[in-house]
């Protein structure tokens, strides 16, 4: 059975009166506790796609079905790009948001918040607001945000993309941590694909607009990972190459 | 220990000082007529003098009764118009054309329909206020809402908020910035109108007490109402900077 189910998907905007097509056919399965990274040179609608999935955007044609094991439990829980995070909750309660929402006993958000706090390493800074946190530590709290949720599913729109290297390769690995622990599956964006490398069980690659899932490549390098491990694998240096190859194609088409 | 007063501080005090002093100075050589320009050494005797009367106490009491219902009769109907603007369109649209309609004419251009409404009693007073006050916070408030990042109003989508929680958890602390900047314009406002309208129809205010001891030509008199109304001016958006403060830990 699997977790998340796209039927030949697509979506179109209006804009300035001419129908632009953002995703065009995509029809693909994700399994349970898989870590799924979405692949794609920036305007070719992964975003788009991932707001679907996230109930904020309808589509056009097709459908999405996210499988629920749980009827307590929300279908999917969203980590955004940056600035996600509310600026009027302290870092406790943006963690707890979610649960809050759900109206559940607070006993039991306290523990949740309290463990996923903990988790990211920011339990001495919960009683701040985020215009006191770095970048990175604003992700944690993000990060701690939907996996306090408990959801069917997670989705990550390019949740590090603001971070610098350091900070990010910091954060890349503490996910990884968390989601062996939970074996949440996860849908993930990111242009970058030594992160996809890293991160993924499988890496869907997207051509530019309209979006269209042209290549699946199955990430079979043994976890824990880590970035070393990564650069001097050498299977996975083949992937690089052939990624990398096929971005910047999609990069040049996508000027003419 | 010695507090430390930085030299920014240091001229920030001294410019008032050096006013004063030159006032002074003009004043008691006569340089400027003292008939006019009293000196501010008799502007405070004249308000000890007034304070120990009591007559003082009577007017201050007046205008700031008069002040606080006022401003909470504009701007809490001003606050809940204004979220229901910057959350529902057809609000919006509905209130915009009205708002414009009303919000050039001078709220003392309408006291003589507002004293034919509601007579020459305090209510008409509080009404004057309240008119003043709600446009500046009822749009300031719209706008603090329209205003709020797109992303936080899908964050709460996302987390599944309910109506009443976007409203308590999003719409209300999100717009509340720009409210207040909205509510310290109105109290400026606010005391600017309620003097204003003390001296066309009262009898009893800082304003009504500013206007007659001009016509008695009591300028020392007069003087302590223009010191008093700086002074309370200064008062409240000390005030309201404080509940700010308060308020916005988040800022």
């Amino acid at each position: 059975m699997s977790k998340i189910e796209i039927n030949q998907l697509s979506k179109k905007f209006i804009k300035r009166n001419k129908y632009i097509e953002a995703l065009q056919d995509i029809t693909l399965s994700i399994q349970p506790g898989e870590f799924v990274c979405l692949l794609g040179p920036s305007g070719c609608g992964k975003t788009t796609l991932l707001r679907i999935l996230a109930n904020l955007e309808k589509t056009s044609t097709g459908e999405v079905k996210i499988h629920q094991t749980d009827k307590e439990k929300p279908l999917q829980s969203m980590v955004f790009q940056e600035n996600g995070i509310i600026p009027w909750l302290t870092v406790e309660e943006n963690v707890a948001f979610g649960l809050k929402m759900r109206h559940l006993p607070s006993a039991y958000i306290k523990e949740r918040t309290d463990y996923y706090l903990y988790k990211v390493g920011l339990t001495n800074f919960k009683r701040l607001y985020p215009k006191e946190l770095s970048g990175g530590m604003k992700q944690r709290v993000s990060i701690a945000r939907a996996f306090a949720n408990d959801p069917e599913i997670l989705l990550m729109d390019e949740p590090f993309a603001a971070l610098d290297e350091q900070n990010k390769f910091i954060l890349q690995e503490e996910l990884l941590s968390i989601w062996q622990e939970t074996k949440k599956t996860v849908l993930f964006i990111t242009h970058s694909i030594d992160e996809a490398l890293l991160l993924s069980d499988r890496i869907l690659l997207m051509s530019s607009q309209p979006g269209r899932i042209v290549k699946d490549i199955n990430i079979e390098m043994e976890r824990p990972r880590s970035i070393e491990k990564v650069r001097s694998d050498p299977a996975m240096t083949d992937i690089f190459l052939d990624v990398w190859e096929h971005l910047q194609n999609e990069v040049k088409q996508a000027r003419l | 220990m010695r507090k430390k007063v930085s030299i920014p501080q240091l001229i920030t005090i001294s410019s008032p000082i050096c006013l004063l002093l030159l006032w002074e100075f003009c004043s008691q050589f006569e340089i400027l007529d003292p008939r006019f320009f009293p000196a501010p050494t008799l502007i405070i005797q004249t308000l000890v003098q007034m304070g120990e009367s009591g007559e003082l106490f009577t007017h201050v009491t007046v205008s700031l009764t008069r002040i606080v219902f006022g401003f909470l009769l504009g701007v809490i109907p001003a606050i809940c118009i204004g979220l229901l603007m910057g959350m529902y369109r057809y609000f919006r649209h509905f209130f915009s054309p009205i708002i414009m309609i009303f919000m050039p004419i001078p709220t003392l251009a309408m006291l003589p329909i507002i004293l034919i409404l509601f007579g020459i009693g305090e209510f008409s007073k509080m009404i004057t206020i309240a008119i003043s006050v709600f446009f500046p916070v009822a749009i300031n408030t719209a706008a603090g809402v329209a205003n709020i990042d797109k992303i936080y109003v899908d964050v709460a989508k996302n987390y599944q908020a309910n109506a009443k929680d976007f409203f308590f958890k999003i719409a209300l602390p999100g717009s509340l910035p720009v409210m207040l900047e909205g509510i310290q314009m109105g109290q400026a406002i606010a005391l600017l109108t309620i003097v204003a309208a003390e001296m066309i129809g009262a009898n009893s205010g800082i304003g009504y007490l500013i206007w007659m001891n001009y016509k008695a030509f009591l300028l020392p008199q007069m003087y302590v109402g223009l010191l008093l109304i700086s002074f309370f001016g200064y008062f409240f958006s000390l005030l309201l900077r404080g509940i700010e403060r308060k308020l916005l830990p988040w800022k």
